[in-house]
């Protein structure tokens, strides 16, 4: 009694459950890996199709076409982590507090945001996530420079940051369910919002593009989340005035504050809750 | 005689109502559908720079920069008119749980009760969709060449009429495929990323290279989305324009009697769970 749980252990339950589950039901999960996959080759295409089209993504930018599949891969590598580890407790979540059902995860003697958002783990999201590392591989093969140890390792920092960004974005969204009572936008919301960082940052850079540029860079920063460990591996690695340390320095600072700043709702949400059920 | 059209009219009145309810969600969910238009369009903008072609005069497979925004827009035209949000999910649910059996049992023909509650959530949608729609397009009027001649806009609506159809038969029959399997969901995210990618919600589906356009182009899924964008873009004209419309309802016509026919074999096999 009074011990606190040993949160690891209780993860790597979560992961061996989630895991028992879907093997339970191996030909959904079989489906569901090969509908993830399908609908990377299709993004792919498209993108395969622009670039018959064009040499760059914008002019002078740097982004041709192995440039932006390492930036395809890092969305890749971000989204199916989110996806994988969080996006169904997201949902299960808003659920919970429309039927009263949170009720059981507020009497565990464990951290209910841990609980709340690592329960259910999705297995099929290796699937993408495999496929992004492939595209990381090989695009980064075809590229001029070669990325050092340095930018490998700041690398997966950032990737790991970008994840927090999102998970906080999504967190903060499904806990204002508390609130709204029924969330029924939240999904589409939280895909609409991070729906702008699937292109490089420079292509907001014109007109009414700054607008969204320094909201979704500073407000919500979701172009942060997958520029910065992009543009590591994309573009030569040579920092040499502050201003090229601004934007990697913004996104730690970015990737805290989300953190504090979703931790904050989910507590304040919690505070508002009403069990629903009887 | 006149019972028949009381019932209908009935039905569509209280689908009415019961829509109504949700006139804020889809206010709010209409707009929201626009923002993944904002980034297609810097997306494009930022190709069209890169060739140099962003100031009007160059083209990407035929289209402008101009054409490009606005065959994204009008696509959002045709998917208001050919999605059917929760259909085919709700007749497999229907299926799985045993409402089904309440169209066995009462004199309404399941088809027409599901299609004249789809015209209510249209129409309620429309109602309240228009204002979104008008700002929007509004707001991006000069990406549009103006209007095009008056039977253009009839052929184009006929499409998008046809489109409603051929969106309710098409999901009908895939919600019905739950007479044989009870899980259908994995399969209608299947069919929804296939759809996205070859109705041309995505890209303007005559920018695919040979045999893919050819291939893409002979599936029914292209009258979804883009063949209304492509009538009022006046990419499709005379002949051509005629052969696209007679096809169409062909596609209509098939998936009537395909869902009219999983319906008769389905109800045959069917065997009634849950209370």
């Amino acid at each position: 009694m009074g011990q606190r749980p040993w949160y690891f252990r209780v993860l790597l339950t979560f992961l061996r459950n989630s895991l028992v589950r879907d093997m339970t039901f191996r030909a959904n999960f079989l489906i569901d890996t090969v509908s993830s996959i399908s609908w990377v080759f299709m993004n792919l295409g498209f993108y395969l199709l622009i670039f018959s089209y064009t040499p760059t993504i914008g002019a002078r930018t740097g982004w041709g076409k192995y440039e932006f599949f390492l930036f395809l891969a890092t969305t890749l590598l971000i989204n199916s982590l989110v996806r994988g580890l969080f996006l169904e407790n997201a949902v299960e979540f808003s659920e919970q507090i429309r039927t009263g059902a949170l009720d059981f995860a507020l009497l565990k003697p464990i951290d209910t945001q841990f609980l709340v958002s690592l329960g259910r783990i999705e297995w099929s999201a290796v699937g993408p996530f495999i496929c992004g590392l492939l595209l990381l591989v090989y695009s980064l093969g075809q590229v001029e420079h070669t990325p050092g140890a340095l930018q490998a390792v700041l690398y997966v920092f950032y990737v790991l940051c970008g994840v927090v960004i999102y998970y906080s974005l999504m967190i903060s969204m499904a806990a204002t369910s508390i609130w709204l009572g029924q969330n029924r936008n939240l999904l589409d919301f939280w895909f609409y919002i991070t729906n702008f960082s699937r292109y490089p940052m420079e292509i907001y850079e014109k007109g009414l593009g700054f607008a969204l540029l320094y909201v979704f860079t500073y407000f919500i920063p979701v172009l942060t989340a997958v520029n910065v460990p992009a543009r590591l591996l994309a573009k030569p690695f040579s920092p040499t005035t502050l201003a090229d340390w601004l934007l990697p320095g913004f996104a730690v600072l970015a990737t805290a504050m989300s953190l504090a700043v979703s931790r904050w709702i989910f507590n304040r949400a919690l505070l508002s809750y009403r069990s629903a059920s009887s | 005689m006149l019972s028949r059209p009381a019932t209908w009219w009935t039905i569509l009145r209280i689908s009415l109502e019961e829509r109504l309810v949700y006139r804020a969600d889809f206010a709010l969910g209409t707009l929201m559908r626009f923002l993944p238009i904002v980034t297609q369009m810097f997306l494009w903008w930022a190709v069209f720079e890169a060739i140099g072609a962003d100031k009007g005069g160059g083209a990407v497979a035929g289209y402008t920069f101009h054409n490009m925004v606005a065959y994204y827009l009008l696509t959002m035209i045709s998917r208001a008119f050919s999605s059917m949000p929760g259909l085919a999910s709700g007749i497999a649910q229907d299926i799985r749980d045993g409402t089904v059996k309440k169209y066995l049992i009462q004199p309404i023909d399941m088809l027409g009760f599901l299609l004249l509650n789809r015209v209510a959530h249209k129409l309620v949608y429309y109602l309240v969709a228009i204002v979104p729609f008008v700002v929007v397009f509004s707001l991006c009027r000069q990406f549009f060449a103006g209007w095009p001649p008056p039977q253009i806009l009839v052929a184009c609506l006929a499409s998008l009429l046809m489109a409603f159809l051929l969106g309710f038969f098409l999901e009908a029959t895939l919600g019905m495929i739950g007479f044989w399997f009870l899980e259908v969901n994995s399969l209608l995210f299947v069919y929804m990323l296939f759809s996205f990618f070859c109705s041309g919600h995505m890209f303007p589906i005559d920018m695919l290279p040979s045999p893919w356009r050819e291939l893409v182009q002979g599936m029914p899924l292209q009258y979804l989305a883009y063949f209304p964008a492509a009538i009022f873009l006046g990419k499709v004209t005379g002949a051509e324009l005629v052969r696209g419309l007679c096809t169409q309802l062909c596609w209509v016509v098939v998936f009537i009697i395909t869902a009219r026919a999983a319906f008769h074999l389905g109800t045959r096999r069917y065997s009634a769970f849950g209370g």
